[in-house]
């Protein structure tokens, strides 16, 4: 039964579970590094900056990531010697950080132009209102799509097995291979995944709400007989 | 106090400005007038360079404004503006609306920049909403925010384009009665409206544009009540 492979190999998964987790929230933080700087040559004035972030977008979001990942394993330990954790987050990272991109360019679009230009009619400059004024209420709307994104990139990561990382799906890999258990096996590996992903959308969630209510207490808005 | 000269403005193959001229005293209120696309509101954006226009000068106390030289943004802190949409930030308080650019912008330390906009606040009769943020307000209420905002920054003239036009009629008022206490006061202020109330009472100057060009201009009782331009007449008509 499923059972006895929960109950045995739980160390091991545990374990696992750890280096997923720890590989996919660096690979999404350097992601959304990536992704904010790429989303800022997007809604740049300058057509080289547009035409680089055209191409990272257009190559990374037109290839599979499991070619991504080889490319940049191989790739990046033929020129320096990188760890394969490292090799692994930095190729997960270039790829998510595509998408965010376009997540951020979308919301930061999404704010009102008056914003920015109350902003400017103070005197504050470009980066002074991006940072203050537009960034803050950006971030606020792509939550949504942003843990949609981790959500995915914390799946997708599973991948880096194929170069040989002891993550959660190549120790089930492995686990399987010994134990000849596919089935069971495999399925506990979903079960971790699956709790990991419950957790987090939790936390997603709950944050979503706690920026909703930071703005306005939605309660008294409805009972404010003046509220526009 | 500022002065456009021969301002062009065009918006792709739409020439919006043809050559306007103007000039503003200090203390002055001048009231804008026109249908809609006249140009009025982009000439107003022009006075701060939301809009850069494609050729003629504006000159601000005797110094010329180059929009591609001068420091913009210094220029911008001395000139308030208020827009028709009031665009406050809707993640910061009504508070910190107007301590924001006083902060950020003119370097205030925070008590300073709160005691100023408290006292702002009451001006405009707000104080009492000063934590509340503004998707709790009425829309005269958020113009009044928005106008304690711009003056937080001590502006040296006051632009405001269509204030009152976003704002459910019996809202006008307060807002109105904000900007006639302004004007009391002596501030040099450019009012693009609809109001022809408020622009009888309270302005130095109406002036009309229509089609990217100044048509007529000239003291409110004169202007109102004898318009020379046909045109002119022709609009005030249409309003009465």
């Amino acid at each position: 039964m499923i059972l006895d492979i929960l109950l045995s190999s739980y160390p091991l998964f545990l374990k696992a579970s750890w280096l997923t987790l720890k590989l996919t929230a660096v690979a999404l933080l350097l992601g959304c590094g990536v992704g904010l700087i790429i989303a800022f040559f997007r809604i740049s004035s300058s057509k080289v900056l547009n035409y680089i972030a055209h191409i990272y977008i257009t190559v990374i979001r037109g290839t599979p990531l499991i070619v991504q990942i080889a490319i940049l394993y191989f790739g990046i330990s033929n020129l320096v010697t990188l760890s394969q954790f490292w090799a692994g987050a930095i190729a997960l990272a270039v790829h998510n950080g595509a998408y965010i991109a376009e997540i951020f360019r979308g919301a930061i679009q999404s704010i009102d132009r008056g914003q920015m230009e109350a902003s400017r009619s103070l005197g504050m400059s470009y980066p002074l209102a991006m940072r203050r004024i537009v960034l803050p209420q950006a971030f606020r709307r792509a939550i949504p799509s942003l843990g949609n994104q981790f959500i995915i990139g914390l799946k997708d990561s599973s991948l880096v097995a194929y170069v040989g990382m002891q993550d959660l799906w190549g120790t089930g890999l492995s686990e399987a291979a010994s134990n000849y258990r596919q089935l069971e096996t495999y399925m506990v590996v979903g079960l971790y995944y699956l709790v990991m992903i419950t957790i987090f959308t939790y936390f997603v969630n709950r944050l979503e709400g706690r920026l909703a209510t930071g703005r306005a207490p939605k309660k008294q808005a409805k009972d404010n007989s003046v509220a526009a | 106090m500022i002065e456009v000269k021969h301002l062009v403005k065009s918006f792709g193959s739409l020439t919006v400005l043809k050559g306007v001229t103007l000039t503003v005293q200090e203390k002055e209120v001048v009231v804008l007038l026109g249908a809609s696309g006249s140009g009025k509101s982009t000439l107003l954006r022009c006075l701060n360079f939301l809009e850069v226009y494609d050729e003629g000068e504006v000159w601000v106390g005797g110094t010329q404004i180059d929009p591609y030289k001068s420091n913009l943004n210094q220029f911008r802190a001395e000139v308030g503006m208020v827009f028709q949409h009031f665009n406050l930030f809707p993640h910061k308080t009504v508070l910190e609306n107007v301590i924001e650019a006083p902060i950020h912008v003119k370097r205030m330390n925070v008590a300073e920049a709160k005691e100023l906009a408290y006292e702002l606040l009451k001006k405009v009769n707000m104080q009492d909403k000063a934590d509340v943020y503004p998707d709790m307000l009425s829309g005269g209420q958020k113009q009044r925010v928005a106008i304690a905002r711009a003056l937080a920054m001590k502006p040296k003239i006051m632009l405001f384009d269509e204030p009152t036009s976003a704002l459910d009629p019996e809202l006008v008022g307060e807002v109105l009665q904000v900007m006639k206490q302004l004007a009391k006061e002596g501030m040099t202020m450019i009012v693009v409206t609809h109001e022809m109330g408020f622009a009888r009472e309270v302005a130095d100057r109406a002036v009309f544009m229509d089609n990217g060009q100044i048509l007529e201009q000239g003291p409110p009782n004169t202007f109102f009540e004898n318009p020379q331009n046909e045109r002119t007449k022709q609009f005030l008509g249409s309003i009465r």
